[in-house]
């Protein structure tokens, strides 16, 4: 049998990035909640998950799971997922990224998953695509759309420009 | 392509991935999940591991081994369902720190043997109850005491591959020369606790 890392590991190195994705995903008032129950589950799942897995595109998959069940109960909730403020706001530390922040939010759903699953999780446009139930082509589409948008409505991002690759491009982008 | 770079819009402090941790934790042990817990422990003999099933302490581990190896081999070995998790081990730590500070002289604690197996068992229960707190025994009296007298070298091996040194107490079994024998923790960690044991 192929060595399995000890789960720990796992939480240590994918953690970040799940709970990145969470945050753009549902906001950040609900991530907390999705990053536990990704984890909750990858954690009853590990021993079974074949050891050359991709383990982040498999927490991304729990992940964008989970992020519909807390979407789904939040409109239940009534609580209106468009609106731009946002808690962010808690962390001075985010204040500035906060119109940004916002902006992600404020992108249709399925530009604001490609958009998450691509430029924070690195995954490549056939995975995205096989998780939204799409197209290699249109998840391409979405993420070039959702991203077409959030430089227009943060034009002066310092984060935009093709001089500062984030930090997960090792995995090729397709 | 030019790229655009989203991970810096969502900065994460240690602390928030630090509560977020410790909630996967809970939640772990509570859901049955948890299969092997582990904490490190400061001690005169260098930084411990110690890891528990819930059945109890399966493993103590010298920093010599190194926390990687010693988690890996947990993960192969038991489950790779393997956490940080100080508040299943508070019990072995808070034994541990009374031990080295001379206050304890028997563990009382639940033990997982499940890493040991056979006659290696058998001799570790034996020198488990069987010698007390500043006194030693030579491989031969344990080999003895296991019904084995001959098996002085499967003795000298049940100690070095000890999964729960310290706790279960193969420092105090030496070589019938008064040479005080090998050690997992290395020969230094052996004198520092038969010295240990002496002065209390």
């Amino acid at each position: 049998m192929e060595p399995k890392e000890p789960f720990d590991r796992v939480v240590t190195q994918h953690g970040p990035t799940v709970l990145r994705v969470a945050r753009a995903v549902v906001g950040a008032s609900d991530a907390d909640d999705v990053w536990s129950e990704t984890f909750i589950a990858a954690l009853r799942a590990y021993p079974d998950l074949p050891a050359d897995a991709n383990i982040e595109a498999w927490l991304v998959t729990i992940a964008h799971r989970k992020a519909l069940d807390s979407i789904r109960s939040g409109r239940r909730r009534a609580i209106p997922l468009g609106e731009l403020p946002e808690t962010a706001g808690a962390n001075p530390a985010e204040d500035h990224d906060l119109d940004l922040t916002a902006a992600v939010r404020a992108l249709p759903d399925r530009q604001r998953h490609a958009v998450a699953y691509h430029y924070l999780a690195g995954l490549p446009y056939a995975e995205i695509a096989a998780l939204l139930g799409s197209s290699e082509a249109a998840a391409r589409r979405a993420a070039a759309d959702g991203i077409r948008t959030l430089r227009r409505r943060y034009p002066d991002s310092p984060h935009d420009g093709p001089t500062t690759p984030a930090p997960v491009t090792t995995r090729s982008r397709t | 392509m030019t790229s655009f770079d989203l991970n810096s819009a969502y900065p994460l402090s240690e602390h928030d991935l630090a509560t977020l941790h410790r909630r996967l934790t809970q939640e772990a042990a509570d859901n049955d999940l948890l299969d092997v817990a582990y904490r490190t422990v400061d001690s005169p003999i260098g930084t411990l591991l110690i890891a528990a099933t819930p059945r109890g302490l399966v493993r103590l581990a010298f920093a010599t081994e190194g926390t990687d190896r010693v988690l890996q081999d947990l993960a192969d070995r038991i489950s790779p369902r393997v956490l940080a998790a100080p508040k299943r081990l508070d019990e072995a730590a808070q034994q541990l720190e009374d031990y080295f500070a001379g206050r304890r002289q028997h563990f009382d604690l639940p033990l997982d043997w499940q890493l040991s197996a056979g006659f290696r068992r058998i001799v570790l229960n034996d020198l488990a109850t069987d010698i007390d707190y500043g006194h030693t025994a030579t491989y031969r009296e344990l080999a003895t005491l296991a019904g084995s007298p001959n098996a002085v070298r499967a003795v000298g091996t049940a100690c070095a591959t000890n999964p729960i040194p310290v706790v279960v107490p193969c420092h105090r079994v030496v070589r019938s020369d008064g040479t005080i024998g090998g050690y997992r923790g290395g020969p230094d960690a052996k004198v520092a606790l038969l010295a240990l044991e002496r002065a209390a």
